[in-house]
This record gives C-alpha cells, structure tokens and sequence, in this order.
C-alpha cells in the first residue's frame, strides 16, 4: 500500500455529524408560517364577507320576499348592527372556538355539519387522490424512461387531453354513458348519492357505497392524474441526462435497477412536493364531483352554501377547507425536508 | 497482445438535421499497467470516444470498428456478457464533483453497489472493502455514511475513484478528472490516481483538454482534433517536440512561470474547432494552421510514423504514407 | 437609435416566428385559435343575440342532430350550433380578460417583489405564497357568489385567484435579471425603480410573460365554464351556463348526447389549442426546454 497525501482540504464543508435539530426547528419555522397564513384566512374571510360589495343580507334577499324586518332580523342575527372591531373580535374568538355559527339553511350548527359530511369526503377524495398519484406515477416514470415511444407520445397525449378536459363535462360524461346507460351500452352504475335507499348491511352495504363510489371517484381520478403524470415525466427526463445515471448503467445495472434504484428516487422528490402543492387543485376537483354526484360530503355542503345562498355555512366551510389546503402544503414542506438529504444539512 | 486496442473505430450521432460524425476512424492501443492520455478540445470527440468503450453512448450513436478489449469485441458482446464486463474488467472515473454520484444515496452504498452487482461480495464483506477502498484514497472510514453534497469536489473524486477500483479492474478510463477541481486538489488527486494505477498494475485511459495534466501522469500521449487523432507518441516527445501544428499549439499555449522569452510570445490559435457536420475538404486543421500548404486543403492527412513509436498526421511529417500505420 | 432597436426587435420576431413554426402542435393550436376566435369575432355579421332568446326557440325541444338543426336542440328548442356560436363570444371574452387581469397582478406582484429587497419584496412574496396556497376554485366560487355572477366580477373572481403562479414565474425572471451587470451599471448611473423595471425587466420578461398568459387563458375558459356550471355565473350564454342547463333538464339521463357533448367539445378544443401554443412559445422563448422535451 503506498503512503498517500494526507487530505488536505482546502475548501469544504465542517466535519460535524448531522444536524440533530435541523429538522424540527425546520418543522416550527414552517409551522409558525401556516399559523400566519391561517390568520391571514380568518381575516380575509371576515372582511370579505363582510365588506365587500354586496352586502350579504342583500344578497340573501335576491329572488326572495323579504320584509324590511326580515331583513332587520337578519342583520341583527348576523351581529351586523355591532361595529365592526367587535365584530371581528366576536368572529375569531368564535371560530377558534371552532363555533362557526348556525346554519341559514339547515338552521343547525356549522360544525357539526361539517363533522357529518368529513368522512364522506376523505373517502371519495382520499381514494382518487390514492389511485391518481399511483397510476400518474407509474406512468408518468414508464413514459418519461422511454421517451420518444409511442408509449409515452399516447400517455403525454392523453394527459394533455385529459388536462383541458373541464372535470365537471367528464362528470357529465361519464354520467351519461354509464349510468344512464347510452345505445349499446347499459346504465349500471348510480347517478347520485352514496348509498341506496334499500342497501343491505354489512358487506352488501360496503359494496353498495363502493358502488356509489365508482364514476365520482373516477371523474376525480381521470383530471387530476394527468398532472401527476406530466410532472414525474419531466422529473425523471431531467434525472436521465445526469452523471449518476450514465455511472450507474457503467456500473453493469440492468436498464429497469437503473431506473428503480437510482433515476425515480431522485424524481420522485420534486413529483411528490408537487402532489402536495396542488392539492388546491384536488379539493377544487371534489367539489365539482361531488355536486355532480350528489355525493354527501363536505363539497357538496360547500356547494350548496353558495346556491342557497347561506353565508354563515359557507364561510365555515370555505374557512375549512381553506385551512385544510395550508396545512397540507405545511406538511408537504416538512416531509420533503424530511426525505430530501440535500436539504436536510442545509 | 494489449489490453485495449481499437481498430478503425468512429462514432456518428444521427439528429434531426443529419449525420454528426464525432470519432472518425480512431485507432489506439493499451498495453496492461500503461497511461494513455487523450487529449483535445471540447467537440474533438475524445469524451465520445471515452464513452464509446462500454458502450455507454445514447441509442442514437452508431459505433463501427472493433474495440477489443482483453481479446474480446465489446461492440460485439452480448448485453449479458457487456453487464458483465462493466465495472468489473473496465471502470469509469467521472467528473465526480458534478453529479456523478446519485444524491439521495450515501457514498458507501454507492461504492458498494458494484460488488453487489457482479457477486463479488455479500452484504457484510462489501461493507469492509468498502472501507478499504476509502482508505486507499485517503477517506475516513465514517465517511461511507455521508450524502454527497456533504463532501467537497476534491472528496467527490476521491469516491469516484474509489468506486472505480472496487471490482478491482484491469482498465480504469478517466474522463476529465480533475477539471473543475482547485489546482492544489487537482495535483493531489492526480498524484492520487497515478499512485494507485501504478501499485496496482491498472491500465489508465485518461482523458482532458489540459495538457500539461496528462504530460505529468501518463506514458504516452494521443491528441484528438475534429474525431481523430492527430499524434500519438511518449508524452514526454509529444509534449516538449511536437511533430503535429496542433500539438504544438496546445504545448505552447502553456507559459514556462520564470521565463522571460515565453512571457511576451504570442500563445494559443486563433479561430475555433471545426463544426463536425460541416467539415472542411482536406486536412481538418488546414484552416487554422499556422504552417499549411496548399495540398493541405485538398488533401486529407492520414497518420504516418513520424520517430520512435511516434505517429502524426500531417504532410510536413516524414514519409508520405501510403500505408497507415500506427 | 429608435430605429436600430426596432429593426433588431423585427429580425427577432423573424427568428422567433421561424422557431413557432417548426412546432407542429403549437401550428396547430394557433390554427385552432384564428378559426375559434375568427368565428366569434364575426358571428354578429350572420346571427345576432335572438338565437339565445328563449322565446325564439325554432325547433323541436331536445331533438337530436337533423338538417335543420345540425347540432341538435335544447330543452327550448334552441339551436346548439348557433347557440355556441355565439357563447363563443362570451366563453372567450371572459377567459382572455380574466387571464389579462391575472397577467397584470401577477406581473406587478412578481416584478415587485423581485425588485425590491428587504422587507417590502418579503411581504410581497409572502402574499403571493399565500394566495398561491388559496384553492383556487373554491376561493373564486365564494367571490362569484359574494359579489354577484355578473360578467365582470366573474372576472375579477378569477382574475385574482389565478395570478400567484405567474407572480412566482415573473419574480424569478425578476431576480435573474437584476443580476446582470448592467442593471447594476444602470443604478450605478442613478436610475430608478420605475426605470429598472419597466426600461429592463419589463422587456426581459415579455417573451416569459406571452406563454404564462397563453397557458393562463386555457386555464380561465375552463374556470370560467366550472363557475358557470356550479351556477354562480348570471351569465346566459356561456358555454358552461349551457352545460349547466344540459344537468338540469337531465340530458344525461334522457339521452341528449348532444346537449352534453356539443359545448363540450367546444371547451375541450379551444382549451387545448392554447395550451399547446402555451407549451410551443415555452419551448421556443426557452432554449433549455426546447432541449429537454426534445
């Protein structure tokens, strides 16, 4: 063995071990800015629906008969006649409280509907939020690695489709085709709600609602996947072109270990990030779908706030899903924090 | 019989706009333990070529002529066989200090990777080679469980090169090694490399645009102009008695620090490498030669033995060859 | 010296419409859009407001495509052909203003922001960051519905809940800029804020500016359409107010393909063609994406 130069490192980074508490200060700067940005909503949604033109009683009374004492009544219901600092002192100790008022319509209170419709939601959109990023994903990496196929020209194709495609028309689409049923084709599946009026119990009650289930969660998929597809091709086309990946082929890895172990890790950082970011997107997606389909949850209350139209229930439930997005993209920030190395040290 | 031989090999790139040859009909030899370095301007084809051993170019390169390497074709192995042979009969030295090594994986797990490819190791053994391999090259061992961004360039190269030796190899190519290294880790990490190469009898393919690196650490020179080479000799002859135009330019382009002759000469050549697709008839160098002839323009220049083991492409040269001989 | 700079901005263009050519997709998209926006602009000449009226319906109520009415009808016996034809007026207007109003904010914001250091250009970054986290759909139905469906606070609702990513786009374009050596020669000879931005940067981002508000437009016909059918538009003629019209006289369920299929397709289409001359100008007015997608 031949004695070697000592390293002597001119420039470089310090030799410390890892950063112990990078990553939850991290997490409490990135926690602090959603705690900003969350006062930032309940602001803007007091001031909004209150100080815009159009005053909400006045609005309320469109197309309706109302008295002047009526709409006295519901003035003063609304706490309208107080100043406005009081008022706004009164609505965030209020929504804090997660009391955010009664509900014009339904003349219960805002959170426990809310508490009614959540599940409804998480299910129809957890589960094509599942399947689209699986799907996109996988195919968005198979059509990114063989660039220049026909494979990948037919998914970028259908994706750029799919992208200008209005969600509510594929709704419509898919309502028509296959649940009305059109020509040759049979109407199977339900076109509204998510259960029968007649469902058994058990699993024929699972299988019922799963049912239901099928073209809103389709609908919700067949948009928002394009996305997810676009971006993890143009990530992993970045990857390709790098050293690494030209090493790890010289190296002796068979095409598809290069591609698993070494191209999509590294372009799955920024896809995932982007899921993340765009979730705005999908909340916006599930509103539309599940007004379409009838579909109890919580865009579907949120929908029907705005055609009543109830204010009260739909500042609750735009507060809601508001705050739901923030902290998303919260979460999104620490978890890439947390699988990034590169950012991780910094 | 060498190691590394190639024999009338060329590279073209097919594009939308047409044919790009980038490596025209190179011919080299390497002998077991031996330093070659080839060195060029950007756009002489020298990194094509470097990539063209393992066949490692994009599918729209097409490779014609042999490479055989320990006896074998490597342009005519099969995909198994060519899995087989990488890394562990040739390995590759990149740029390291850019992004040849994967970000999101530690440098261990890297270096142990091809151990683990070729069978050459279990899991447990290929941790302490993997040691082993990081104290040739002056690395703590605790380092295998670093990322790369936290090493600097010169650490960088320093896994590359080690990564390089792991399946213990009989060629190692080096391609721009030291390039956007600092000058004094350059001089280590070259120093690095040749000590190595040396102790453990390894054929060096290195390949740069600087001179003067490849003069220090290699036995015998090629220089690259437009896809060929245009001489090929000991380094030491190439370097300070240049047979070529070309190769004198490049030695001359480098100022002797302490001598008041060289200080006011002019250096360097003017003009820029030829665009590939668009070659000029005759000798490629022609336009930008400060000695060419009329002949040079009309008439391409093959290599022709031009000394002791030397060969160089140019008319002024020796012999005018009607044979090609290395 | 006015005349030098307009002969080198025309030899540019020369050169950019040469490179917009070679774009197969981004040709076709542009044709798409001359014939959509072509037969908008001149529907007045051949049919006037009266083909939306609800009294003036001619045919059959839901019939299906026939020679008289080629498209079909809907439940008033309208004419869907003549029908789009005219919402294309209106899908179109809506969808290019709102997508201008988003140009405008975001290119102030984003300019801003990148101008300025310091505390200002943190506020204005931490504003765009917020709205751009804002759902933006969700966001824009609650003003539609706050401020009234009217065609201009349509606008307005969509407008503002769709210039976050441009600012973000511009602010980068900003920063990348201001660093070039001769914005700091520029200072350095007392220019000011107003100078730097609009005699440097604005110029620099122009071109960055053109494909965003193409892609921005795409975006906007469809948000514009979704608002229409959620029924927050007072709108009548739109597209989407058609679409909406389809869903509540069941034309799904009653078998009124065209109803449904018609606006559809006119929504899709025109969609698709800016976008895909929103990703031809980005990869001509950008060399390195030219490369990548390549």
């Amino acid at each position: 063995m031949t004695d070697l130069v000592e390293p002597v490192e001119l420039v470089g980074p310090d030799d410390r071990g890892p950063a112990r508490y990078g990553t939850l200060r991290y997490a409490l700067s990135k926690a602090g800015g959603a705690m900003l940005s969350i006062a930032m909503v309940i602001v803007g949604t007091f001031f909004a629906f209150r100080m815009l033109p159009g005053d909400p009683v006045r609005a309320l009374a469109q197309g309706r008969n109302m008295t002047p004492e009526q709409l006295d009544l519901e003035r003063r219901r609304l706490g309208l006649d107080k100043p406005v600092a009081e008022q706004f002192l009164q609505f965030v100790q209020d929504t804090l409280r997660f009391d955010l008022g009664i509900s014009y319509e339904y003349k219960r209170p805002v959170s426990d509907l809310i508490n009614e419709r959540f599940g409804a939601t998480l299910l129809l959109a957890g589960t094509a939020l599942v399947m689209a990023v699986s799907l996109g994903i996988w195919q968005g990496s198979r059509a990114g690695w063989k660039h220049g196929s026909r494979f990948d020209k037919l998914s970028t194709g259908a994706s750029l489709v799919l992208w200008s495609v209005p969600t509510f028309w594929l709704g419509l689409l898919l309502l028509m085709v296959f649940a009305a049923g059109i020509g040759p084709i049979p109407g199977v599946f339900p076109t509204r709600g998510i259960e029968s009026v007649d469902a058994p119990e058990g699993i024929g009650y699972i299988l019922d609602v799963a049912k239901h289930m099928v073209l809103p969660c389709l609908t919700m998929v067949g948009v928002i996947y394009a996305q997810y597809l676009l971006v993890m091709r143009s990530s992993l086309l970045d990857e390709i072109g790098q050293d690494y990946v030209t090493t790890a082929r010289a190296k002796g890895l068979r095409d598809d270990e290069v591609r698993r172990k070494h191209a999509v890790p590294n372009a799955m950082l920024p896809t995932v990030t982007l899921v993340f970011m765009r979730i705005g997107f999908v909340v916006g997606g599930a509103v539309t779908v599940e007004a379409i389909f009838s579909w109890p949850g919580l865009g579907q209350l949120f929908y029907e706030a705005i055609r009543v139209p109830d204010f009260t229930l739909m500042q609750g439930t735009f507060m809601l899903i508001a705050v739901s997005v923030i902290l998303m993209n919260t979460l999104a920030d620490v978890v890439y924090h947390v699988l990034d190395p590169r950012v991780r040290s910094a | 019989m060498s190691l590394l031989e190639l024999d009338d090999v060329s590279v073209t790139y097919r594009i939308a706009d047409g044919d790009v040859p980038a490596v025209r009909g190179v011919s080299l030899s390497l002998a077991a333990g031996e330093a070659l370095g080839v060195v060029g301007e950007s756009g002489s084809g020298k990194s094509t070529l470097a990539m063209s051993l393992l066949r490692l170019l994009p599918r729209d390169a097409q490779v014609t002529g042999r490479i055989m390497l320990d006896g074998e074709d490597v342009l005519a192995m099969k995909w198994g066989r060519l899995r087989a042979v990488r890394w562990a009969e040739a390995s590759i030295v990149f740029q390291g200090a850019q992004h040849g090594l994967n970000p999101v994986q530690r440098i261990g797990d890297q270096v142990a990777e091809p151990l683990l490819v070729h069978g050459l190791a279990t899991s447990d053994k290929a941790r302490s080679r993997v040691t082993e391999l990081l104290s040739q090259v002056g690395l703590p061992a605790w380092r295998a469980r670093s990322y790369p961004h936290e090493l600097s360039g010169g650490q960088r190269q320093r896994v590359m090169i080690a990564m390089a030796l792991a399946c213990s190899p009989r060629l190692i190519v080096a391609d721009e090694p030291t390039t956007a290294l600092d000058v004094m880790v350059q001089a280590q990490v070259l120093t690095l490399i040749r000590d190595l190469v040396a102790a453990q009898d390894i054929a060096l393919l290195m390949i740069s645009h600087d001179l003067s690196v490849l003069a220090d650490v290699c036995d015998r020179l090629a220089v690259m102009y437009a896809g060929r080479v245009v001489e090929a000799g000991p380094s030491y002859d190439v370097f300070h008695d240049a047979a070529h135009p070309y190769s004198r330019a490049l030695a001359a382009a480098f100022p002797t620090v302490g001598d008041p002759a060289s200080r006011r000469a002019p250096r360097g050549l003017g003009g820029d490498p030829p665009d590939p697709m668009d070659l000029p008839p005759g000798c490629a160098f022609q336009p930008r030669c400060p000695v060419a002839v009329d002949e040079c323009a009309t008439e391409d220049v093959l290599l022709r033995p031009a000394g002791e083991r030397r060969t160089a492409a140019c008319v002024h040269v020796g012999v005018p060859a009607e044979e090609t001989t290395r | 010296m006015n005349s030098v700079a307009w002969t080198r901005r025309r030899r540019a263009f020369g050169r950019f419409w040469a490179a917009y050519r070679a774009e197969k997709a981004g040709m076709a998209g542009l044709v798409v859009l001359v014939v959509a926006v072509g037969m908008a602009v001149t529907a007045p000449l051949f049919i006037d407001e009266s083909v939306t009226s609800v009294v003036n319906g001619t045919g059959e109520r839901l019939a299906p495509p026939s020679l008289d009415d080629p498209l079909g009808t809907d439940e008033s016996g309208r004419s869907i052909l003549l029908m789009i034809w005219w919402g294309a007026r209106t899908s179109l207007l809506i969808g290019f203003l709102a997508a201008l109003l988003s140009m405008v904010i975001g290119t102030v914001f984003g300019i801003s922001a990148g101008h300025f250091r310091g505390w200002l250009g943190a506020v204005l970054m931490r504003i765009t960051d917020w709205f751009l986290v804002l759902p933006s759909l969700v966001t824009a139905l609650v003003l539609a519905a706050i401020l009234g469906g009217s065609t201009w606070t349509i606008i307005i609702a969509i407008g503002v809940t769709s210039w976050a990513s441009t600012a973000r786009l511009i602010r980068a374009q900003t920063l990348a800029v201001e660093a070039r050596p001769y914005i700091e020669r520029s200072t350095a000879l007392g220019a000011g804020h107003w100078h730097i931005t609009t005699r440097h940067v604005l110029p620099n981002v122009a071109p960055l500016l053109l494909a965003s508000t193409t892609l921005e437009v795409a975006s906007a016909i469809v948000t514009e359409s979704t608002l229409a059918f959620l029924g927050v538009s007072a709108n009548k003629t739109s597209w989407g107010t058609m679409l909406r019209a389809s869903y509540d006289w069941g034309a799904a369920t009653s078998g009124a393909w065209w109803y449904i299929l018609v606006p559809g397709l006119c929504i899709v289409t025109v969609v698709m063609a800016f976008t895909l001359c929103g990703r031809a100008l980005e990869k001509v007015l950008n060399p390195r994406l030219r490369r990548a997608a390549a």
